[in-house]
């Protein structure tokens, strides 16, 4: 943790406290490690480190990435596992679900998980959706256990990561998704789904319930990689920029287009080669190396070799980690000769070549290149 | 007098208003948290929702690194590389309802542009301007890219990519170039496409498949037509696609610094 920006931990740590209603000063100690965690803690262990590149050998040591909830509002201390074995008895799901607002297959279906996964009884289990007083369970609203990690260990091998569902308001949920605040996207892909809210009244204060919603392996297909990172909104801050862009490119081809007449000769005549023939001008380099070597040379090797070939295998080429300009010296020069090399050889292709492909100078002879005349006679 | 009449037509106006925006129709197409859904406010959740509730979710996420938002990192020169390409896509449009691919219309064509279609010039030099600029500006960002080291790990692959994409926005420029059938496009083509005969072995072969011929004939037009206002955009824009995904999936913008 110690490699987050100043600025981002404070934050974190501000929004934090603010949610649990504990000082700053707590949750910055805690969470820089000098305190006991809280029982919220849970989001905050994960190391980076660990998801980025988990250990093969223990894949089932990555924690739980727990997001936390966007919204003002107070969130609800840690959840009751419930451990309780008693009334292991039928479920009568169809009256809970009428309670719960929720189709009954549903909601056995998250309940019969829910148990399985925690070791808990359904019964106590769907007790403890609804909210209703848990029979025999250990007194876990008061002093809770750090209950996430522990399916995840009950769980097999194969586990990454247990994926837990905060109860929220969906649209709560839904913007948890899409951005987890920086310190707590320490874990690895968050699925999160929101449950629908029938009876938020149902839920006693201080108790939030979760469930398993999927497992997920540790060798996700995505990269995951995450870094605390400062981040803004992309509407309105990028997207207002991204609007000028457009206006400005918009007002400039407009204001072009009225000024410059785009090029039209006469129609096209077979018989009659104009002198020079000159290619478009990103062809012109091309065209004018081909004057210098055989063009068994420069019309093919050159270009598909270097042009394609080694341009795509610049990123396999430069092993070079390092984006720092001081330390990439070599690439930035070699580049840039390239480009430059090809600049000259373009400009003078355009410029400096008339009839017969021969020299010539632009202001003496003038200029022999359709595209470029009207915007130097104008 | 005047200014209760004034009055009255206020009050009807803003509650005809009131009555369509908070409508069935209106709720219906705007999703919640679009700026101009009825009762709008500006909240972080809202600002999320603009983006994630929205068509936008596919260009954008709904956060990005603060320092990828500055102009000076970007220059905005991929945004603008795609806007270009959208832009020349309007224009190309219009431009198709006034041409016929055929060595007969072709050149009369593109001149009558200028002569009898309202506007027709200035699309037309929108259009021809705008492809040297997004060349321009491809190249550009593709410098842009470099010189950040922005193709490293784990963007290797969308270097590869935009190298593509490159090619893409070479060829679609340049089978554009033949279209208007004059002088300058018949022979710049012929002169590129002679360079492309030069390839080593099937020199010959590549040339033929490009010219639909041994040499830059009638046919062609209809050839280049094809490929300059079909088959190419169409696989640019699956390339753009793969391209804006990776940017995204990659970890967003590169950097900083
Ligand atoms: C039709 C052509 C292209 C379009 C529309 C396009 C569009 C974009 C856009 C919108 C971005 C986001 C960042 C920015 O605006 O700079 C981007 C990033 C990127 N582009 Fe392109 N691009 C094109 C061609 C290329 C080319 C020719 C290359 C390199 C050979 C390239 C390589 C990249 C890379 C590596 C990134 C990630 C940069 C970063 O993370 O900083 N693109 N592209």
């Amino acid at each position: 943790m110690s490699d987050i920006p100043e600025h981002l931990l404070r934050r974190s740590a501000e929004a934090k406290a603010k949610a649990l209603g504990i000082p700053v000063e707590d949750v910055l100690a805690e969470m820089t490690g000098e305190a006991a965690p809280t029982p919220m803690d849970i989001g905050e262990q994960p190391k980076v480190e660990t998801v980025v590149a988990p250990d093969p050998a223990t894949p089932a040591a990555v924690p739980v990435a727990e997001p936390e909830t966007p919204s003002q509002e107070p969130t609800p201390p840690a959840p009751v596992m419930a451990a309780s074995s008693a009334d292991a008895g039928d479920v009568d799901y169809d009256a809970a679900a009428t309670k719960a607002g929720m189709p009954a297959s549903l909601l056995k279906r998250s309940v019969e998980a829910k148990a399985k996964a925690s070791g808990a009884s359904p019964a106590s289990v769907l007790a403890e959706m609804l909210g209703e007083e848990v029979p025999a369970a250990p007194p876990a609203a008061s002093a809770p256990p750090p209950a996430e990690p522990a399916p995840v260990e009950e769980i097999t091998e194969s586990v990454a990561e247990v994926v837990e569902i905060p109860i929220v308001e969906p649209a709560a949920a839904a913007s948890v998704a899409a951005e987890p605040p920086a310190a707590s996207r320490s874990g690895g892909a968050t699925a999160v789904a929101a449950r629908p809210l029938a009876q938020p009244e149902a839920v006693p204060e201080g108790v939030r319930t979760q469930r398993l919603l999927t497992v997920v392996k540790a060798n996700a297909i995505q990269q995951v990689k995450s870094e605390p990172t400062d981040k803004v909104n992309t509407w309105p801050h990028l997207m207002i920029m991204e609007f000028a862009a457009l206006l400005a490119v918009t007002a400039v081809l407009i204001v072009l287009s009225v000024i410059l007449q785009a090029p039209l000769l006469e129609s096209a005549n077979f018989n009659a080669t104009p002198n020079p023939s000159k290619a478009p001008w990103y062809f012109l380099g091309l065209q004018e190396l081909l004057s210098y070597f055989d063009p068994q040379i420069a019309g093919v090797t050159v270009p598909t070799i270097i042009g394609l070939v080694g341009f795509m295998a610049i990123p396999y080429v430069d092993r070079n980690p390092s984006t720092k300009p001081s330390d990439r010296k070599f690439a930035i020069f070699m580049y840039t000769f390239f480009m430059m090399g090809a600049a000259t050889l373009t400009i003078f292709g355009v410029l400096f070549r008339g009839p017969g492909f021969n020299f010539t100078y632009p202001w003496a002879d003038g200029i022999f290149f359709d595209d470029l005349k009207d915007w130097v006679n104008f | 007098m005047a200014n209760g009449i004034i009055e009255k037509v206020k009050e009807q106006a803003t509650s005809v208003w009131e009555k369509v925006h908070g409508s069935q129709v209106a709720e219906s197409i705007l999703r919640p948290g679009s700026p101009f859904k009825k009762g709008y406010s500006d909240t972080p959740r809202n600002r999320s929702y603009v983006i994630m509730n929205n068509v936008l979710y596919h260009l954008h996420p709904v956060k990005v690194k603060r320092h990828g938002v500055r102009l000076s990192y970007t220059l905005c020169l991929g945004g603008i590389s795609f806007f270009l390409f959208i832009l020349l896509t309007i224009t190309g449009i219009f431009l198709m309802f006034y041409y016929a691919p055929t060595a007969e219309a072709a050149y009369s064509d593109v001149a009558a542009l200028s002569t009898s279609v309202a506007f027709g010039s200035l699309v037309r030099n929108m259009h021809r301007w705008g492809a040297h600029f997004m060349v321009l500006s491809v190249f550009l960002h593709m410098s842009r890219v470099f010189y950040h080291g922005a193709y490293k790990p784990p963007r290797e692959f969308n270097w590869v990519v935009g190298v593509i994409l490159l090619l893409l926005t070479l060829l679609l420029s340049f089978t554009g170039y033949l279209l208007p059938w004059d002088q300058l496009a018949l022979w710049a083509v012929t002169v590129g496409t002679n360079m492309a005969g030069f390839v080593p072995v099937f020199g010959g072969q590549v040339k033929f498949l490009l010219l639909g011929s041994v040499e830059v004939t009638a046919d062609t037009i209809l050839r280049w037509y094809v490929l300059h206002v079909l088959f190419f955009p169409f696989i640019i824009v699956i390339f753009m696609a793969v391209h804006f995904w990776r940017v995204r999936k990659d970890g967003g913008i590169s950097g900083p610094l």
